[in-house]
């Protein structure tokens, strides 16, 4: 039978399952064969909470969204064009995510009576046989008894069988969008070296999958997405936590510290810790320490000593460190301090993207402590601004805050990458070591900046003491002075201030410089709000796009750039957060746009934000 | 350590410009001065030597230590110092705590950093009260302890700083006291010597709010018979004139008497190395009111070799650079799988 090859610009593909079934890995190897291909991209998994939920039920689905396209795009898809369930618990939970008319691949061995009553389906009812999905194309794939015939000689046990369902699907949809299997057969020689037999299991599996494509008569159409056309050069996919993880090995080498970094596991941050603990070659030293407050106290004592110190956590983690970043920020030493938000408060949704802790990095500790805090907006930005939070650490001495979250720790996206000298150099300011007859250190002298240097132990004749007590401005002696406290919480602050200096102006994201609607976003949200934004504007609408890095300090042009809007909005993934800073800062009547669902925003619902104002 | 030290210093060297606010007749005073006394024998660089501390009294000693010196938060000091450490290894580090800031508050990183064998020492000022805030019950106060906190006695029972750091797998530990300024000297000697984390308790007197918890180990009158000085391969021998001694029966410690004519030589004899004894003399712990207890042990309980945390962490950063060279930050950034766009 002939196939036919349909042409399109963009493809949002849902895979969707048992947390056990392997759809992560499968999305996975689908994204870097399109990536190789040159498609631009976009991921989204989205993990239950529990690592092994019920199988079968809604609570135990896990997602794999990945959006390729011949186009420039800037999020992984409002709503999908094709999704694949392995079970009916997987369907229930994600058919309002598909468009109508569109794909659904089901393994029908998850529709069996048992799943249907684990996915809460009433009894007797099956949606791949009442024509309930009338609106979808539906294709019924028996992969568990296709995987079983596909290696009914290999030897190996019925579990292992089942594992290699999930490359069934993915040679199946690498058939249906016309790539080879070259970079997966790659993949799984590589992974099972030691295991030949579950090598050739899972190669079989995905070439039965593939070819079944090709000989199952009901399917007659295959699509091919051109490749992107992206800025020219060399291009390899990243996550966002891979990103942070490199950035900072790259800060170290732009240094020429060592890093050292101290945390504890926590989702969504340990990845990094996962990917730093395998660059020992690198130098670095990770420390995984027995709590919170553990982690940051030994980078406290690794950047006393002269190191790149980082420490990261999540929402309920940075509240356990709260005094220790207090301790930092009065002793004047760098420090990073990563969140991958998450879902909050307490420990909320712990696998669920949210941007409720701005608050928290800008005021959650006690006294006036002010620290600067930057936030990534994609994946691949995490790298540039976990290298400018340690660049903002070392030159301006002072904890830094380096905000991410969920949806782009997991996520990923092509990346451009940099060379080494592209990267900028970061300067530390150690102190000199004294001679006999040199006056006597002053450990708080600052300079015109108002930063202090580094003296690290071991340095000949810098001996001095520092600590969480208010210290005399200059020799950094205990003191309880009214005028030296007020005096010092003020230098401490306008030193924050002065990082304003040393970072770039505010840049316009899109649109105008002057109209009225401007839409401003920080973090994860840049590719909801540009996507709304260009397709606004495209409309003929008013409106412009402002993405802040630098939340604190603010770009010195910002308030400018406000007061040029006669409406403001601000979506964020939390209940109001940077709307309350810039109504407080600016004085200015900005809206605020929330979305608390432990979800990212779609474009289409910022788009009807915008037309919604616009008509006001 | 085979540094040379170009200009040796002294105990003077060793005092700061600011004025020591302990209150007067405090026990701290006297481990300042034997600490400053005993630091410039050890062979350290002055400017190597760091002094990381908590919150209480006892923390507020590195602000007279002409050193580098960290008073940081409460409990927090173990955590800060073991960071420290993995990133300087060549530094010497002195954690300065009291019974509050390690067992309380800071009891958590207590034990991990004792597990963990980070080579540091531990000086415990236990005063058995919180002094700083002006006289509660701590964790290391008798039952039944009358304080502001707890006008009808204190409910909870206290703990035993040993035999918790023993359980924790404590490499070293020692127990001395600030009024036996040679003896506190031998310790801290003996602690620095040790190659990992140094547990040493030091008894001290808080003569505002818990005056004499411990006279009964330091007055002339009672000394003798309730204290033990514990010695490498001597058996255990205290008491008035040397005339009582400890034997084993068994797994039980026994008290008795030298002038009836039992032998030295059948008497427990102190091996530091010994984990199971450590074990038993770190309960040589009822109250003195309790008849027919054993006297308190002094000096080192056990002493053991395992490999510090840092050296291992360097050994794996080493190991990785022979194994696949040193990392090259253009590979990193490329990644395994690149394409491109002309
Ligand atoms: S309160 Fe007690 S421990 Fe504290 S300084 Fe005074 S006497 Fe010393």
């Amino acid at each position: 039978m002939s196939k036919t090859t349909e042409v399109t610009k963009d493809i949002t593909i849902l895979f969707a399952g048992d947390s056990g079934d392997g759809i992560q890995l499968a999305g996975t190897q689908f994204t870097n064969t399109t990536a190789l291909f040159g498609n631009d991209l976009s991921t989204f998994p989205n993990f239950p909470a529990e690592i092994r939920a019920p199988q079968g039920t809604l609570a135990g689905v896990s997602g794999f969204q990945l959006r390729f396209s011949s186009i420039e795009i800037y999020t992984p898809g409002d709503i999908c064009d094709v999704l694949v369930v392995m079970n009916a618990a997987a369907l229930k939970a994600n058919l309002k995510q598909l468009k109508t008319g569109g794909i659904i691949i089901a393994n029908s061995d998850g529709f069996d009576p048992k799943n249907l009553g684990l996915a809460k389906y009433p009894a007797g009812v099956n949606p791949l046989k009442d024509n309930s999905l009338e609106k979808y194309k539906v294709h019924e794939i028996d992969v568990t008894k296709l995987t079983k015939e596909c290696l009914k000689e290999s030897g190996l046990g019925i579990k292992e069988i089942d594992r290699t369902k999930n490359m069934f699907v993915l040679g199946f949809i690498l058939w249906m969008f016309n790539r080879d299997m070259d970079n997966t057969i790659k993949y799984i020689t590589d992974k099972f070296k030691k295991n030949p037999a579950v090598m050739d299991a899972n190669i079989k599996t995905l070439k039965a999958g593939y070819h079944f494509g090709d000989t199952s008569e009901t399917f007659t159409t295959r699509f091919q997405v051109e490749k992107a056309q992206l800025e020219k050069g060399e291009y390899r996919n990243i996550m966002g936590n891979q990103a942070a993880a490199i950035g900072l090995v790259a800060a170290a080498e732009r240094s020429g510290l060592t890093l050292f970094y101290g945390t504890y596991p926590i989702t969504p941050a340990t990845d990094i810790l996962h990917e730093l603990s395998r660059y020992k070659n690198f130098g670095v030293r990770t420390f995984q320490a027995e709590d919170e407050i553990a982690a940051i106290g030994s980078t406290i004592g690794a950047s006393f000593g002269g190191a790149l110190a980082v420490t990261a956590s999540s929402g309920p983690g940075i509240a356990l460190k709260g005094e220790a970043i207090g301790l930092a920020l009065m002793l004047e030493i760098p420090l990073v301090i990563i969140n991958i938000q998450r879902g909050g408060p307490s420990t909320g949704l712990p696998t669920k993207t949210e941007q409720s802790d701005l608050l928290q990095a800008l005021y959650g500790r006690n006294g006036e402590a002010p620290v600067p805090v930057v936030a990534a907006y994609s994946p691949s930005d995490c790298f540039t601004t976990v290298f400018e939070a340690c660049r903002i650490a070392v030159e301006h001495m002072t904890p830094v805050f380096f905000m991410s979250d969920g949806y782009i720790a997991n996520g990923s996206e092509p990346w451009k990458f940099p060379t080494t000298d592209q990267l900028p150099t970061i300067k530390a300011v150690f102190a000199e070591p004294r001679k006999e007859g040199d006056e006597k250190f002053m450990p708080y002298k600052r300079d015109e900046k108002l930063v202090r240097k580094w003296a690290i132990p071991g340095t000949k004749g810098l001996e001095h003491r520092v600590g969480g007590i208010e210290k005399e401005d200059i020799t950094g002696n205990i003191s309880y002075d009214p005028d030296n406290h007020e005096h010092m919480v003020k230098t401490r602050a306008k030193k924050v201030e002065n990082i304003a200096d040393s970072i770039p102006l505010q840049k316009i994201d899109h649109g105008k410089e002057k109209g009225k609607l401007l839409v401003v976003g920080w973090g994860s949200t840049y590719g909801s709000i540009k996507a709304a934004v260009n397709e606004a504007i495209e409309e003929g609408y008013d409106v412009s796009h402002v993405h802040i890095k630098y939340l604190n300090p603010f770009p010195k042009n910002l308030g400018e750039i406000l007061y040029n809007f006669e409406k403001i909005i601000v979506p964020e993934m939390n209940n109001g957060q940077l709307v309350k800073v810039l109504r407080d800062k600016y004085l200015v009547p900005a809206i605020p746009f929330n979305k608390i669902k432990g979800m990212p925003f779609s474009a289409a619902e910022i788009k009807d934000k915008i037309v919604e104002t616009l008509k006001k | 350590m085979s540094e040379t030290i170009e200009k040796p210093y002294t105990a003077k060297d060793l005092e700061t410009d600011q004025d020591v606010r302990w209150c007067p007749g405090c026990g701290d005073y006297s481990i300042l001065k034997q600490v400053q006394k005993v630091v410039p024998e050890l062979g350290i660089k002055q400017e190597n030597l760091v002094f990381v501390s908590g919150i209480g009294c006892s923390s507020r000693f590195p602000y007279y230590m002409e050193t580098f010196g960290m008073h940081s938060i409460h409990g927090r000091a173990t955590a800060i110092a073991s960071g420290l450490k993995a990133a300087r290894p060549e530094l010497s580090v002195w954690i300065v705590t009291g019974d509050g800031d390690a067992l309380s508050i800071g009891g958590n990183h207590l034990i991990h950093i004792l597990r963990k064998n980070f080579n540091v020492n531990i000086l415990l000022f236990n005063n058995q009260i919180y002094g700083l805030t002006k006289g509660q019950y701590s964790p290391a106060s008798e039952e039944g302890k009358i304080t502001k906190s707890s006008p009808m006695g204190s409910i909870d029972h206290p703990f035993n700083p040993l035999a918790l750091c023993l359980g924790a797998d404590s490499t070293f530990i020692a127990r001395t006291m600030d009024r036996d300024p040679n003896h506190l000297r031998d310790v801290l000697k003996r602690a620095n010597d040790h190659k990992g984390t140094s547990m040493v308790e030091i008894y001290q007197n808080c003569n505002v709010f818990n005056d004499g918890a411990f006279f009964i180990y330091t007055d002339k009158e009672t000394k003798a018979v309730e204290t033990l000085f514990l010695e490498q391969g001597k058996p255990l021998i205290f008491g008035e004139g040397k005339n009582k001694g400890i034997k084993l029966d068994g797994f039980k410690p026994v008290i008795v008497d030298l002038t009836d004519g039992t032998a030295a030589s059948d008497l427990w004899i102190h091996d530091e190395t010994d984990r199971v004894k450590a074990g038993l003399l770190s309960r040589f712990f009822d109250s003195p009111k309790t008849e027919g207890h054993l006297p308190r042990p002094f000096g080192v309980f056990y002493t053991e070799s395992r490999y510090c945390y840092e050296d291992a962490l360097v050994e794996q950063i080493t190991t990785s650079i022979s194994k696949s060279g040193k990392g090259d930050l253009n590979k990193l950034l490329k990644g395994s799988n690149t394409w491109t766009i002309a």
